[in-house]
């Protein structure tokens, strides 16, 4: 046992005199977790909470271009631009100025879409209407009985950097303000050719309402926000990246001359490696205290809400400490077998960050195509996660996670035995 | 004299090459000798001592130390020795002590004791100063002192020395090896392997010449050179048994 307190007290001390190594360990992983959390929230505001500059082209100047503008001013997450220099925008600058990323989407609506769309709802109504026989045939309305109308398509610039998703999202809010100005139409030209004096207020109230419940086991939990979704993911990245400064470590002692007094003196590997267990599990857990206490108290003063573990911290300590022994199991099997920094260090890095991708950290796993679905299953980082969701946002129990940290313990067994196991063969052939 | 190591017919081929760095070799070390390993490069020397300090197993063959078998009891054999490796096995960003603490915590020694171990062993190299110094500001000649003391702490029964002299000026060369007389002389079996032909041939009191992993000679350093003609040194027994052409391997 001194042996191990010793060998620990060596990595320490290693560690404290190493600026950079400790530079990896708490600061970067210090600024992945704002700057990622800052730059996700403001991309979700982009889309959903800040106001969004968007050109208005009003080529028809009748009662759509009208209502679409009504809609875009009336909404609180829109800016409406519709001049430039003082000058109206017409279609070709429009185009332009999304094309110099000035501003992210332009609405052209065309010339003679009100018209068009009038033309075409008081003949469809009226059709609808002369079926039961409630109007009578407008013999001037005879010829377009097989009318082929022109469709209008309302043109939507989008800036080349703006992502698929959020495209996807502008067009949809787009789309639905379109549908009930449409709808409005239809239904004022049936208020209209029914002869009735008061609109009886149908499309006043909605008749389906949505009504958001987190489905989470018992009613005290907390209510998930971006922040308790990112903290636990960047958190468990933050520790995997224990990965790089171990490796670097075992390689650094390899090279050194010290391994070979270590590999003649009457101490085996596993003690070796033990202090170094004993040193990065510390390490591990102050990386989570630390990375916990920013999400408390710097988020909120930085503009991000403030992260609540909400009862479940002592669950979450355990989490972060088994999720740091399968960071450290893999740290030991890359600086086992590297023999050479320029191995150990690019290797454990881009491993790591595809281990994140897999597990979910930047991208829900249940959003994956079904193959990586089944890929991501095998990564430590997605039962890591997995197990943070089950505690932070479904208010789970230490059965719940029972699962993924027997895979993380598993995990770290299978990679320490297997790096036992390589040096052993490596060292005696 | 006691036998302390006794090695049979020992050969050792690494895996994925062709040819045995040890060859059958068979020697035995008497306890109490400084027993030189020379040869040139690629001769089997580092093998032989890995072997020896339990780093690497043999092909085949059979190793004692005292009546120890290495197969069974290579901790208990790993106790009894120590080494000091030609590279600087020091922690560069610890200090002397710290780095003599590890070291020495190893070998199980009591904390106060070793305490004491390490401030004496800096006062014997001069290196009291020094002690709450990082290694990385040593020169090589303190490095070198350091060094042998890392190795040195548990006052081991054989001593491997790789090299232990090179690269440093002359007073850090008088320093150790005086220091490794002493421990001679208080029974340490030094197990010697070097370069340095002239320093082994007034150091050691046995000297082996290795080539393809194989004994050439062995013998006191006065007998080897009595025994060719025209021979006045070490290394003119050297070239007379090894030949002068180079050896490169890769």
């Amino acid at each position: 046992m001194r042996k191990l307190m010793v060998s620990a007290y060596k990595e320490v001390l290693l560690l404290l005199r190493d600026w950079g190594g400790l530079a990896i360990l708490f600061f970067m992983p210090s600024v992945l977790i704002i700057t990622i959390t800052l730059i996700q929230e403001s991309t979700f505001k982009a889309v959903g909470e800040s106001a969004l500059p968007i050109v208005l082209v009003d080529e028809d100047r009748g009662e759509i271009g009208r209502l679409v503008a009504e809609n875009l001013k009336a909404s609180p997450n829109v800016e409406l631009i519709t001049e430039a220099d003082g000058q109206p925008i017409d279609d070709g600058q429009a185009r332009a100025l999304v094309g110099e990323g000035k501003y992210q989407i332009a609405l052209v609506i065309p010339e003679g879409i009100s018209d068009e769309l009038n033309e075409k709802v008081n003949h469809n109504v009226e059709k609808i209407l002369g079926e039961f026989a409630l109007t009578e045939s407008d013999s001037t309305d005879g010829g377009q009985e097989n009318k082929v109308w022109e469709t209008k398509e309302i043109n939507i610039y989008f800036d080349p950097a703006a992502g698929q998703t959020f495209r996807n999202s502008v067009k949809n809010n787009i789309e639905r303000m379109l549908s009930k100005v449409e709808v409005r139409k239809i239904y004022d030209v049936f208020i209209d050719e029914m002869g009735l004096t008061e609109d009886p207020g149908l499309l006043d109230e909605e008749i389906i309402a949505f009504r958001e419940i987190i489905a989470q086991k018992g009613n005290d939990g907390i209510i998930p926000n971006a922040v308790q979704h990112n903290v636990p993911a960047w958190i468990l990245f933050g520790i995997f990246f224990i990965v790089v400064p171990l490796g670097i470590n075992l390689v650094k002692e390899k090279n050194l001359g010290t391994y070979i007094r270590l590999r003649t003196s009457p101490v085996s590997y596993a003690v070796i490696l033990g202090g170094k267990i004993v040193t990065y599990t510390v390490i591990c857990l102050i990386q989570f205290a630390l990375m916990l206490l920013i999400a408390k108290y710097i988020f909120p003063l930085i503009g991000l809400i403030e992260f609540d573990p909400g009862g479940q911290l002592p669950l979450m300590l355990l989490i972060a400490f088994v999720a740091g022994l399968a960071a450290i199991g893999l740290g030991i099997l890359i600086g086992t077998i590297a023999e050479t920094q320029e191995q150990s260090a690019p290797f454990g890095a881009i491993f790591v960050i595809i281990l994140a991708a897999l597990g979910g950290v930047w991208v829900p796993t249940f959003i994956m195509p079904e193959v990586m679905q089944k890929v991501s299953a095998f990564s430590p980082m997605n039962w890591g996660i997995s197990a943070f969701y089950d505690v932070i946002l479904r208010n789970g129990g230490a059965a719940d996670i029972a699962q993924p940290l027997g895979y993380l313990l598993l995990f770290f067994a299978i990679t320490l035995l297997a790096a036992i196991g390589y040096d052993k063969r490596h060292q005696t052939t | 004299m006691e036998e302390i190591i006794r090695i049979q017919r020992l050969s050792k081929r690494y895996s994925g090459s062709d040819r045995f760095a040890l060859d059958g070799l068979s020697l035995s070390i008497g306890k109490g000798e400084i027993f030189g390993l020379l040869g040139p490069n690629g001769a089997g020397k580092t093998t032989l001592i890995a072997t020896l300090c339990g780093m690497i197993k043999p092909t085949s063959g059979q190793l004692w130390f005292h009546n120890l078998s290495y197969q069974h009891h290579r901790r208990r054999i790993q106790r009894q020795i120590g080494v000091v490796p030609q590279e600087y096995a020091l922690y560069p960003t610890l200090t002397a002590t710290e780095n003599l603490y590890y070291f020495g915590s190893l070998y199980g020694l009591p904390s106060a004791e070793l305490k004491q171990r390490i401030a004496d062993g800096l006062d014997r190299v001069g290196l009291t100063d020094f002690a709450k110094k990082p290694i990385k500001t040593f020169s090589g000649g303190m490095q070198r002192r350091v060094n042998l003391l890392a190795g040195i702490l548990h006052r081991p029964n054989v001593l491997f020395l790789d090299e232990p002299t090179v690269g440093v000026d002359v007073h850090s060369k008088e320093v150790i090896m005086t220091l490794l007389n002493e421990l001679n002389e208080q029974g340490t079996t030094i197990i010697y392997s070097s370069h340095h032909l002239n320093e082994a041939q007034h150091f050691c009191t046995r000297i082996a010449i290795i080539d393809a992993g194989k004994i050439v000679v062995e013998g006191q350093p006065e007998n080897l050179i009595a025994s060719i003609a025209g021979a006045t040194t070490l290394e003119n027994v050297f070239i007379h048994l090894t030949g002068s052409q180079l050896r490169d391997y890769a």
